[in-house]
């Protein structure tokens, strides 16, 4: 079996465009391999990984001769020209299908192209296709796709992490170098813990939101996922950067991610002052979660950091904050799914149907349980009467939760925690439960709440030998921050481990269905 | 424990626009309930002095030149719509103008 | 449907209640683009061709605020005498509708751009003359800024409209212009006269904004909506009474016919002991009646709150202070001076101002005509041509300054009023300007004499018993010479100096 694999596959993103820059191989040849990789494990639905909802073949492959008969012209292309990527199911991509994961909007074809997305082609990256997600975003484990779930090529009954477990199983299986992830209270962060993998939510409006289909507009962030740090900061410099369609982008410089990458490679941290985050940590993080973070801060320490324990007391509020902000913009984005202009239409049988019957309707059938749970909260935390009480007070949490950041990056420069509690638990294990499941993203939400950066990196695995992430948080704006101590870290953590965490990944056998 | 009544979520379905059975509205308003139990510790959390943050990255006075800039064609804007007819968008009866 | 409400005669009601007038008015700005994205904004294109994923309300479309709105918004409400925010937000206002692409409109709720100005409106005397003309002050709440929606076509059915229809028809060309809604606080005082202020309120409204050339203003078109909210209570010192909210009421005429049909309705309810019910009616330009439409409930909860994709805005003073100087003069104050300046009687004035005529006059007039052959020719001969092709004033294909210049030529005698009127034929018929209509369709009056003299003299020969007539001493018969003159130079002479040659050259 093995040795059927292509091994361009295994190549992270930085070796591929060294050796397509050298012409050593072709983006064609690349593509081919992560197209038949593709085929090999990701399918079917029911036993494989499951992480593209949509593989734009063709077009992929037209895209990638294009890209190498412009170098055989001489032709001045970007460092990541040529290379693969798969993207996210919530960013429009015009001509290609795009479904949030949702029954809503299947078969949608978007008329428009998302920044990112142009930004990728205008880089010359070869889209593969669109990654599995939770429903419009809204869930931890990828369970809640109206297409089926993702599995983590750890374990193929286990969560691969959500709502972006397909970005993030996909380069977990070799599937993709690159993925675009969303990332609204830790679905591109904690994809990466359970995988074994990269990613980085930027500085809320580092990135364009335009074509990022709002779940909650003040928490939304799309962000790049990779398998190593310096394969995520090349993407991140990809996508980010002012964009006039977005009122909420920063018009300013982005920060040199690229260089502070370069630079954590070397493994020295001498002078940086590295916070540990009280409340995120302890009661409720498994043992072997606590003890490869724990690892992970000694390691910081060896490298030169200075290293205080820091105590963020507003935090304890902040997923209290973050389950009324999402679901109350949530059920306001969510409205225009009503089937008057596109996608799903639901006509209940009778005579003289109205609109506002075919909207029940298809709202019924195109929203899944988690969708309208959400939703359904939301339209109750804008009510008149409880706004004050629920998303009125939360806005203030906000406040506070910022409040402490700001506090705690006048002493430290960045701040660490595990980025999950636990590790990939089973498929199914939560999906009733819905509290349990938003306890999950205790670690990650403060980020999108206080509108700074965040990355997951791998620690290590687990004693149940699944991975785990560590968390880095840095203030808005100082994303290179994150890629100098994360480069560090994982540059330290490799000469431990002799290689890479993923090469510890077993070869993929699929699911019994 | 907030108790979140049956005909409240009946309500608030229908505010959403979204056909419950009563089934789906009895577990609805069980979960609800867990949630917002949950949840609201919020109140007991903030002070009326602590002003809201509804933008976390504080811009402001951001617009664009009033000039025209290539949008859809109709082919383009109705291509995904379930109906049209004669460049528009079909749609059901409409019972009673809104706002 | 509803059946049709009691009312009684608006005299009868007026002498027994105290009203309470509101008017909410939506203006369309004039913005080449939409309120939230480059869209463009021709009215009256093909359906679903002024749109983008934005106006579409598209999965993943972001707004970003049109700068001129901005501007525009910040101006109406300085000319509205209001303060201006230094700080405000969007906000969101939920509610389902087919015609709005998002189901939530972007609007601003409890933060306006523009807030607690006010508004002085001269209220004309009365058409028999018995109510004399006030000045009325209208105080303004806000003004915000909001985007419109799109707009449905109902099939089937009877007539196109929402009852009975088997389906809906949607163009969303519409959908995100620029809208500013000006809100006034309930109006209180005007008494018998409250249809007239809510017309005059309307009307001056309609003038300022178009002297701040912010938006088309035409009513007709809808760029500028008018709902009418009344309510009526016994006296000026009892609380504010039940409301009716009367939607969509949109020419002056239909502003003042809604006020008093309300006013009768009203206090036909309450003189019967019933109570008035809150909600919102429709006005029915046809019979001049209102009917009932949606009752205001608890249920309506528009769950607004902060609109996250869009930043918050705060004007910098000094910008405020540099639009304040870009004010016009206001429209009553203009009035009052040019009235003054041209010599007009006030009801002079006011049909003009009705014509929508101001502008096109005192353009002539600074073109070099004088103030009264302006207004005769653009309330008369032109007013004529527009009535009859169904267009505004402005928009026949005459400039005042080709106005001027035919009036020009009548007062050098070149022309006489008839061929003025020729020429002014070839000008609208794009002929070009009027002294080239005057060559082409040689219209010149004929000033050479000797060939005014050989004309008279045929004319003389040619109606001997004619001339005889004169020279026994019946001037009276000159007429017929004359005429024949005239026709023979087809109109192009001194009507008064053919006459003289006529009697000189017979010899009476």
């Amino acid at each position: 079996m093995s040795s059927s694999v292509n091994e361009l596959v295994h190549w992270n993103a930085s070796r591929l465009s060294e050796a397509l820059v050298a012409k050593v191989v072709s983006s064609e040849e690349v593509t081919q391999a992560h197209l038949d990789r593709i085929a090999a494990v990701d399918g079917p639905a029911e036993t494989g990984v499951h992480a593209f909802l949509h593989v734009a073949a063709e077009s992929a492959l037209a895209r990638a001769r294009e890209i190498d008969a412009d170098r055989a012209k001489g032709a001045v292309l970007g460092a990541l020209a040529g290379v693969p990527i798969g993207v996210k199911d919530v960013l429009t991509t015009r001509g290609m299908p795009t479904t949030c994961g949702s029954r809503m909007l299947q078969g949608w074809v978007p008329p428009y192209d998302a920044t990112v997305v142009r930004e990728l082609h205008a880089a010359g990256l070869v889209v593969l296709g669109k990654t599995n997600m939770d429903e419009f975003a809204m869930g931890s484990t990828t369970e809640h796709s109206a297409y089926g779930p993702t599995r983590n090529p750890w374990d193929p009954t286990r969560i691969p992490g959500g709502s972006g477990g397909g970005s993030a199983a996909a380069l977990a299986a070799f599937e993709a170098p690159l993925t675009i992830g969303s990332d609204t209270g830790g679905s591109i962060r904690q994809p990466a813990a359970v995988t074994g993998t990269v990613g980085v939510k930027p500085t809320y409006g580092g990135v364009s939101r335009y074509g990022l289909v709002a779940l909650a507009s003040s928490l939304d962030q799309a962000g790049p996922c990779a398998r190593t740090v310096l394969d995520t900061a090349l993407l991140h410099a990809v996508i980010a950067g002012h964009d006039p369609y977005d009122s909420t982008s920063i018009p300013a410089d982005v920060p040199d991610v690229v260089g502070a990458a370069r630079q954590g490679a070397s493994g020295d941290l001498t002078g940086v002052r590295v916070g540990v985050v009280t409340e995120l940590s302890g009661e409720g993080y498994e043992a072997g979660v606590t003890a490869r973070f724990t690892e992970a801060v000694a390691l910081m320490r060896e490298a030169g950091a200075e290293v205080v324990e820091l105590s963020l007391p507003n935090l304890v509020h902040a997923l209290a904050a973050y389950y009324l902000i999402l679901p109350s913009e949530a059920s306001s984005n969510l409205a225009k799914f009503d089937g008057m202009r596109y996608g799903l239409r639901v006509t209940p049988e009778g005579e003289h149907v109205t609109a506002e019957q075919v909207m029940r309707a298809t709202r019924a059938a195109g929203f899944g349980d988690e969708a309208k749970r959400r939703i359904i909260l939301g339209t109750y935390a804008l009510s008149a009467g409880y706004y004050d009480a629920y998303y009125g007070s939360a806005q203030k949490v906000r406040t506070l939760v910022q409040r402490d950041f700001a506090r705690a990056f006048g002493q430290v420069d960045v701040l660490v925690s595990p980025t999950a509690p636990t590790t990939a638990y089973r498929l199914g294990e939560k999906l009733d439960d819905p509290l349990a499941m938003y306890a999950g993203d205790v670690a990650t939400i403060p980020a999108n709440l206080a509108g700074i950066p965040g990355m997951s990196l791998p620690a290590g695995l687990s004693d149940d030998g699944l991975p785990v992430g560590l968390q880095v948080l840095a203030p808005q704006q100082a994303d290179d921050r994150l890629y100098r101590v994360g480069a560090a870290v994982e540059a330290r953590l490799t000469a431990q481990w002799g290689g890479p965490l993923l090469a510890r990944v077993p070869e993929w056998k699929g699911a019994t269905a | 424990m907030s108790v979140i009544s049956r005909s409240e979520v009946e309500h608030l379905a229908r505010l959403a626009r979204i056909d419950m059975t009563d089934e789906e509205l009895d577990r609805m308003a069980g979960q609800l309930g867990a949630v917002l139990d949950a949840v609201a510790q919020v109140a007991s959390a903030v002070t009326d002095d602590v002003p809201a943050t509804s933008h976390p990255v504080p811009l402001t006075n951001v617009t664009r030149p009033d000039v025209v800039r290539p949008g859809l064609s109709a082919a383009d804007a109705l291509a995904g719509a379930p109906a049209s007819e004669d460049g528009r968008f079909r749609v059901p009866q409409i019972l009673e103008e809104d706002a | 449907m509803s059946a049709v409400d009691q009312t009684i005669p608006y005299d009868e009601a007026i002498a027994q209640f105290d009203p309470v007038l509101g008017l909410e008015v939506h203006v369309e700005l004039s913005t080449a683009t939409k309120m939230f994205s480059g869209a463009p904004t021709e009215f009256g294109a093909e359906p679903n061709t002024q749109v983008d994923p934005v106006s579409l309300g598209l999965p993943g479309a972001l707004p970003v605020l049109n700068a001129k709105a901005l501007e525009s918004a910040i101006r109406i409400g300085l000319a509205l005498n209001c303060s201006i925010a230094s700080y405000c937000r969007f906000a969101r206002k939920n509610y389902f509708y087919p015609d709005m692409p998002k189901n939530f409109q972007t609007s601003q709720y409890d933060e306006p751009i523009a807030h607690d100005g006010f508004l002085d409106v001269e209220v004309p005397a009365s058409e028999d003359g018995t109510k004399p003309a006030f000045t009325y002050r209208v105080d303004i709440e806000r003004a915000h800024m909001e985007e419109d929606t799109g707009k449905s076509l109902h099939v089937g059915g009877s007539t196109g409209r929402i009852h009975g229809a088997e389906y809906s028809l949607v163009d969303y060309n519409r959908a995100g212009i620029p809208l500013i809604e000006i809100v006034t606080r309930p109006l209180t005082g005007a008494g018998d006269r409250v249809p007239d202020v809510a017309r005059a309120y309307v009307a001056t409204l309609r003038d300022l904004l178009r002297a701040l050339d912010v938006s088309d203003v035409k009513m007709e078109q809808g760029s500028l909506r008018c709902d009418v909210n009344l309510s009526l209570r016994p006296t000026p010192q009892d609380p504010l009474g039940t409301r009716s909210e009367t939607k969509n009421v949109n020419s002056l005429r239909s502003v003042e016919r809604a006020v008093r049909y309300e006013v009768g309705r009203h206090a036909a309810v309450l003189l019967s002991g019933a109570k008035v019910v809150q909600e919102t009616r429709h006005w029915h330009e046809d019979t001049g009646l209102t009917t009932s439409g949606r009752e205001k409930s608890d249920a309506e909860d528009y769950r607004y709150f902060p609109e996250p994709d869009l930043v918050p805005i705060e004007p910098d003073p000094a910008w405020v202070e540099s639009l304040r100087a870009t004010l016009p003069e206001p429209p009553a104050e203009r009035r009052r001076r040019l009235t003054t300046e041209w010599g007009f009687s006030e009801p002079e004035m006011r049909d003009v101002l009705n014509a929508g005529a101001l502008d096109l006059v005192e353009a002539t007039v600074a073109a070099g005509a004088s103030p009264a052959t302006a207004r005769k020719w653009w309330m008369g001969e032109l007013a004529r041509r527009a009535n009859v092709e169904g267009t505004d004033l402005s928009a026949l294909p005459v400039t005042p300054a080709q106005v001027a210049e035919l009036q020009g030529l009548v007062d050098a005698g070149t022309l006489t009023d008839r061929l003025a009127r020729e020429a002014l034929e070839g000008v609208l018929a794009g002929e070009g300007s009027p002294t080239e209509v005057v060559a082409s369709r040689n219209l010149a009056m004929v000033s050479d004499e000797s060939a005014l003299i050989a004309a008279v003299d045929a004319a003389v020969a040619a109606n001997p018993d004619v001339a005889d007539k004169i020279r026994a001493g019946k001037v009276q018969a000159a007429g017929a010479l004359i005429g024949a003159v005239m026709k023979d130079m087809r109109g192009k002479a001194d009507a008064a100096r053919v006459r003289e040659l006529v009697l000189e050259r017979v010899g009476s």
